[in-house]
């Protein structure tokens, strides 16, 4: 019976979708009309061979893993995607010719840019997120995943958000937001994905048999929650037809501009930071075999850190038509941020309290700590940035680039393949992974490459700052804006080598994983077949 | 220790946890973001604000669609170097019209708060069709397909259309506005045409980009044009509170 409601609702998507892809009025919006029609039609097709056979045996005091696999295949996938355009726009600010003429925009920078952020930061980060959470929710609180087939639309979901977020951004649909570009039909559909996913972690939590959440998971809920009141208050808008991908978003002006870095700031804040804390929190403990450092520290700086950062959104509006008031708020709320980051970053560390020799035969660990390590840099250099007098000087130039990376690649790039060299081994049961002699040359690649990207930064960021306010004797400007464009050419360059060095990484480790599937040894079933482990 | 014993209700009790979570976080965006909607000084009193012209408003539509946002601010701070290059610093009144906001986060690019009158429109048309022709260090990507895209009729409606919500969301659009919506689109690049400042004061009115047809390219310098003209400074006070 439910197969067949399932299978009219389907119906009914397809034959609406097409009909709105007919009746569409530019081209993203029937492009995502036809992957609507798409996806719906194959599952409708997925269902219908299905139907009438009788349901696979669940075995509800076993984990539910399948997700968990998918996503794990996504995060890597969508991690050398967006690396990849990210080297290639990094080298477009090099060399401009490779914004071709003949991909008559499409491929320019403009485009490209938004792709590369929300492919790293929501294809990349969202699909780690999401995998990690369904696998840690499941180990610490001793329950399978929570509402059946439901995990399975959340993965699918989420991947067909993916596809209409970058094909609108290729074909010129945004609302002109940053980090919160696309439309109102994506985000509708975002909306509803999201929803589900909030539904089958608490739904998990809630029928948990340990009595105590355990402290990633706290983490974890705080960011699924904030995401959401974030994600549907500053994407509050109205479409400009039915049968269109253009919407006009409600908020105007200076308050679009809080609501939007309200939006932005804690895009870091809860997704890169809070979420990714859900994944040091039982990554590193496992890997180091260490139980976390302090109960006590978790409490506190859990309750300070999602206390102050929504705050800290007007630091990136410093001297701009915001109120003051809002400003030195933002100021304020920022640099008192650094406690409680640092708060984690000690609890993390400090976990391996008895098991640092691990640093020297271990490359896994060796990246989440590193990942840590720059967590602590990043999370030291953003309140200082956040100082209105630095900021005066780093705003708009290459040096808030450089944090944003050395933030993004050195903390939730390193502390999500730390996640992936331990997850793949567990999840499709083998002894280990393939190679730890690939493992440090990526550790390795990917290190070096933060650096040259952070430090070319520095440079830029720093020297475009002081020669934009450069005055001669006589008062007059000293730089025009283009030789400023000039100066940061080689620094640009090494900038993309930086990130290449990252990219090949990331490459190198998809093939040891890859390797560690297929090729292999099985680990023995004693140890594998354990149903209900109580970690 | 009593702190550690209390909390144990929170972290043993999964709805109170996200409940209290999510409380926490609602606190400091309440207080942060509401004031700005009824505070009177939030936007600044000023003489010329208007809403977007047609054709200009088309302009912004892709100024928005090629993220031009990414590599360019529109928000000059009143710092010296900057009002020296940029011209006065930027108002919040002056994007009080823009849904949403393009003060942009970076200058890859130079800031565009005051590009208006700037340059001629024969420059923006060279520098869009090849930068590098007008400023050899440029690394902007070029634009020159702007030219080739007509406007239509249908993407004139989509503008009234667009219009339309803008009203909704309270934009001072009359009914003569709404009802010239179309015919002002085309109008404003023929300079013998009825004259769009009429109703929107101080639209320049001109075949911007050279070209009998009217194009993308004609919308996006439209826009250029206008960019932070509008106000007129002479009659501007700063408040000292704000």
């Amino acid at each position: 019976m439910w197969d067949y409601v399932k299978l009219a609702v389907l119906g009914l998507i397809v034959v609406v979708a097409a009909v709105a892809a007919s009746l569409a009025r530019d081209l993203p919006y029937l492009v995502h009309m036809l992957v609507i029609m798409l996806a719906s039609a194959i599952t409708f097709f997925w269902i219908i061979r299905r139907v009438g056979e009788p349901a696979p045996v669940v075995n509800p005091n076993e984990y539910m893993d399948g997700p968990i696999r998918y996503g794990v295949i996504a995060t890597a996938f969508w991690g050398v995607v967006g690396f990849l355009v990210g080297v290639v726009i990094a080298f477009q600010l090099a060399w401009p010719e490779l914004n071709f003429v003949w991909a008559e925009g499409y491929l320019n920078f403009g485009r490209l840019r938004p792709l590369h952020t929300s492919a790293v930061i929501f294809a990349f980060g969202g699909n780690a997120l999401i995998a990690s959470a369904f696998y840690v929710v499941q180990r610490t609180s001793a329950a399978r995943l929570w509402g059946g087939g439901l995990s399975w639309f959340v993965f699918w979901g989420y991947q067909i958000f993916i596809v209409m977020a970058a094909t609108g951004y290729v074909l010129g649909s945004t609302q002109g937001n940053e980090y919160a570009e696309p439309e109102w039909l994506t985000d509708l559909w975002l909306t509803v994905v999201w929803v589900a996913f909030l539904l089958v972690f608490m739904g998990t939590i809630i029928k948990r048999r340990e009595p105590h959440i355990y402290v990633a998971n706290w983490f974890y809920m705080a960011f699924i929650i904030t995401v959401a009141m974030l994600h549907i208050v500053n994407n509050l808008a109205i479409p400009v037809s039915a049968f269109g991908s253009r919407s006009v978003p409600v908020w105007s002006g200076v308050q679009s501009a809080m609501i939007q870095w309200w939006y932005g700031h804690n895009a870091v804040g809860f997704f890169l930071t809070a979420g990714f804390l859900g994944m040091m929190y039982y990554f590193i403990p496992k890997q180091a075999e260490r139980p976390v450092y302090s109960y006590k520290l978790s409490i506190m700086h859990f309750w300070a850190l999602i206390f102050l950062y929504i705050w800290a959104g007007p630091h990136h509006l410093h001297y701009t038509a915001l109120p003051d008031w809002a400003q030195t708020l933002g100021m304020t709320f920022s640099i008192m941020l650094w406690m409680p980051s640092w708060g984690g970053m000690i609890n993390g560390l400090m976990t391996l309290s008895g098991a640092w020799d691990k640093l020297r035969t271990d490359p896994v660990i060796r990246m989440m700590v590193v990942a840590v390590g720059f967590y602590g840099m990043a999370t030291f250099e953003g309140p200082m940035m956040s100082i209105k007098a630095v900021n005066s000087l780093s705003h708009y130039t290459d040096w808030t680039i450089g944090h944003v990376h050395s933030a993004a690649l050195g903390w939730n790039g390193m502390i999500t393949f730390g996640m992936l060299y331990y997850l793949v081994p567990k999840l499709w049961q083998r002894e280990g992974l393939y190679s730890l002699r690939l493992v440090s040359w990526h550790f390795w690649l990917a290190t070096i490459g933060i650096v040259l990207y952070a430090a070319s930064m520095w440079v830029t960021g720093i020297m475009e700052g002081l020669m934009w306010r450069e005055v001669d004797a006589q008062g007059f400007l000293a730089n025009s804006f283009a030789d400023t464009v000039a100066a940061k050419f080689p620094m640009y360059v090494v900038r993309g080598l930086g990130g290449t060095m990252f990219l090949v990484g990331a490459i190198i480790m998809c093939y040891n994983l890859w390797k560690t599937v297929t090729s292999t040894a099985e680990r023995s079933p004693a140890r594998a077949g354990s149903a209900v482990p109580a970690e | 220790m009593g702190l550690l014993d209390h909390h144990k209700k929170i972290e043993t009790h999964a709805t109170l946890l996200l409940v209290l979570s999510f409380l926490v976080v609602t606190i400091g965006g309440i207080v942060q973001i509401v004031p700005l909607f009824y505070l009177d000084n939030t936007i600044e009193k000023v003489e010329g604000m208007r809403p977007y012209a047609p054709l200009e408003l088309a302009g912004r539509e892709i100024y928005v669609r090629e993220g031009c946002y990414t590599c360019h601010s529109q928000m000059i701070r009143p710092m010296r170097d900057e009002v020296e290059r940029y011209g006065h610093y930027s108002l919040a009144a002056e994007s009080m019209y823009d849904h949403p906001f393009q003060w942009g986060s970076k200058r890859t690019g130079p800031d565009l708060a005051r590009l208006g009158g700037r340059y001629s429109d024969d420059w923006h048309v060279q520098h869009m069709i090849n930068p590098r022709a007008v400023v050899p260090e440029s690394i902007m990507p070029s634009y020159g397909f702007l030219m080739n895209r007509e406007l239509t009729r249908d993407d004139a409606e989509h503008v009234r259309d667009i219009m339309a919500v803008y009203r909704v969301l309270g934009h001072p659009y009359t009914d003569e506005m709404m009802d010239n919506a179309v015919d002002d689109f085309f109008a404003q690049v023929d300079e013998f045409g009825d004259p769009v400042a009429d109703r929107y004061p101080g639209a320049q009115q001109r075949n911007f980009d050279g070209q009998p047809q009217l194009t993308e390219m004609d919308a996006i310098i439209a826009y250029m044009q206008m960019l932070g003209t509008l106000v007129d400074f002479e009659t501007f006070v700063p408040d000292p509170s704000r």
